[in-house]
């Protein structure tokens, strides 16, 4: 039987309830520690291309897939911490951990690479958790009692996939063959009772963060996972501009080829860059990290209007 | 069709052989792909197996028509039904049918589900009528409850019914469970 609209809501309402109090803890929390909150467009006229993520297209503009450039320019402009709360799109991502608009954290600051990122989500996530009257860091997530204690245990793609699937991608990059045995065998192999920080991810898949000095074979891009659930996404974030308009030109080729979209290059964003400090950042999903608290089996249950129900 | 198009009981041909889509599991690792797990019942023999697809790939959806067909008669393990307006005739596999074997009437109208020349389903009318040819005159003996006692209808069905039918009696079935719904007529 079909629920109505008022009895959904009526049945959302404690963990819409909860999904508030996590967005105050988390102001609290930014604000103890001398961030300013910022608020960026949704609507662009260029956006970071990505091979995997397809935008919405607004006019001949872009909804935000994430803040992440207007952030960055913020702090070429000598902004040095700040965090957004921001609705971010993207199409055709829909399923149990995914609705096409979501609600993306980002945070920013200058001076750190994604090392003390990490030690920061940690610090959030089990703040979060005391606020929410979690007792000694310990919670349960889809009948699975989870050890939040700093620090998580942090592992490489490298050993992750070679304990898991018997194959470096780092060695042998092949990121098709990355994508579905990250899911099939990577992800399921996870300590279960624990977070999971993945960290150095093939050069390949940097995205917009720095080649690790000393090994440009790995990028310094961190992954986090609790309960299953795919978190939270941090960089030392690249800084060399020759280097991330390079990578902008061949995503922007590629998805040419296999979208055929047409997508600009960000020139506002490449400018800023040249003036952009040594700065690590992360974008965490909200959706999740409330489904999380609120041992929400679906998407669904923590938002008030999916993209069937809007 | 593209996977990405894919939803639950989407019918789909992989490797010849015709599968109902049970369940579809969305994930997307990292900046990665979109990756589809599919949980695939094979429409034939009721097998279940998990497939892994990502984004890009496509999947053939299978063509399903509806046919309006006429049950004519049972042939040892296979019901034979007829097309109404090609008059072409179908056989239909016991197993196929499950417990809707139990409310075929000679000459009763149904919607078969086609894939190609293979019928893949049979929808009845979610209830019938059925003349009671047998049943309990005593309710002391073989009943469920006091209330109830089992009876048998001209289809050969054995059903539970009140106590206060008689043979001859047409009662209404529910033919998704199989359970007496109510008196229809008395029988003279």
């Amino acid at each position: 039987m079909v629920e109505d609209e008022p009895q959904r809501l009526a049945r959302r309402k404690a963990n819409l309830r909860r999904r508030a109090f996590i967005y105050e803890y988390i102001r609290d929390f930014f604000k103890e520690r001398d961030f300013l909150e910022v608020d960026t467009p949704i609507r662009s006229p260029a956006i970071a291309p990505e091979e995997f993520i397809t935008p919405f297209e607004s006019e001949d503009w872009f909804l935000a897939a994430s803040p992440e450039l207007y952030m960055k320019r913020l702090l070429a402009a000598g902004y040095e911490k700040i965090f957004q709360f921001s609705h971010s799109f993207r199409k055709g991502e829909r399923g149990r951990w995914h609705n096409p608009e979501f609600t993306m954290l980002e945070w920013y600051r200058t001076g750190a690479d994604y090392s003390q990122i990490i030690s920061e989500i940690e610090d959030l996530i089990t703040a979060i958790a005391g606020r929410l009257g979690f007792k000694n860091n310990k919670i349960e997530y889809q009948h699975q009692a989870i050890d939040l204690k700093k620090p998580w245990p942090r592992m490489t793609v490298r050993d992750a996939f070679l304990k898991a699937a018997a194959w470096d991608p780092v060695a042998e990059p092949d990121s098709l063959r990355f994508d579905t045995e990250f899911v099939t065998k990577v992800l399921p192999a996870f300590t279960p009772e624990r977070p999971t920080v993945l960290i150095d991810y093939p050069a390949s898949m940097a995205s917009l963060a720095r080649l690790k000095p000393g090994n440009p074979l790995v990028a310094e891009r961190a992954e986090v996972f609790i309960g299953g659930l795919e978190l939270a996404n941090a960089y030392s974030e690249l800084t060399d501009v020759k280097e991330q308009e390079q990578r902008f030109r061949e995503a922007i080729e590629e998805i040419q080829k296999e979208r055929g979209q047409t997508m600009p290059m960000p020139q506002k964003f490449l400018q800023a860059l040249l003036r952009l400090p040594e700065c690590g950042g992360v974008a965490l999903g909200i959706d999740r990290l409330v489904m999380l608290f609120c041992n929400a089996d679906s998407i669904d249950d923590v938002m008030a209007f999916t993209e069937e129900e809007a | 069709m593209e996977i990405e198009d894919v939803k639950k009981n989407t019918k789909i041909i992989v490797d010849g052989v015709l599968y109902n889509i049970e369940e579809v599991d969305f994930t997307k690792p990292g900046k990665g792909r979109s990756i589809y797990r599919l949980r695939l019942k094979n429409m034939r023999d009721g097998g279940v197996v998990d497939r892994t697809y990502r984004s890009g790939e496509r999947v053939d959806e299978a063509r399903l028509d509806t046919e309006d067909e006429q049950y004519l008669y049972r042939e040892g393990d296979n019901y034979i039904f007829m097309d109404t307006r090609t008059f072409e005739q179908h056989s239909v596999p016991e197993k196929l049918l499950g417990i809707k074997k139990n409310f075929l009437k000679e000459g009763m109208e149904v919607v078969m589900l086609m894939h190609g020349d293979e019928p893949i389903d049979v929808n009845l009318p979610i209830t019938i009528d059925l003349k009671v040819i047998e049943t309990e005159v005593s309710t002391k003996t073989a009943t469920i409850t006091p209330q109830m006692k089992s009876s048998v209808v001209e289809t050969g069905f054995r059903v539970d019914t009140p106590s206060f039918i008689k043979m001859g009696d047409v009662i209404k079935i529910d033919t998704r469970t199989g359970t007496y719904i109510e008196r229809v007529s008395t029988g003279k």
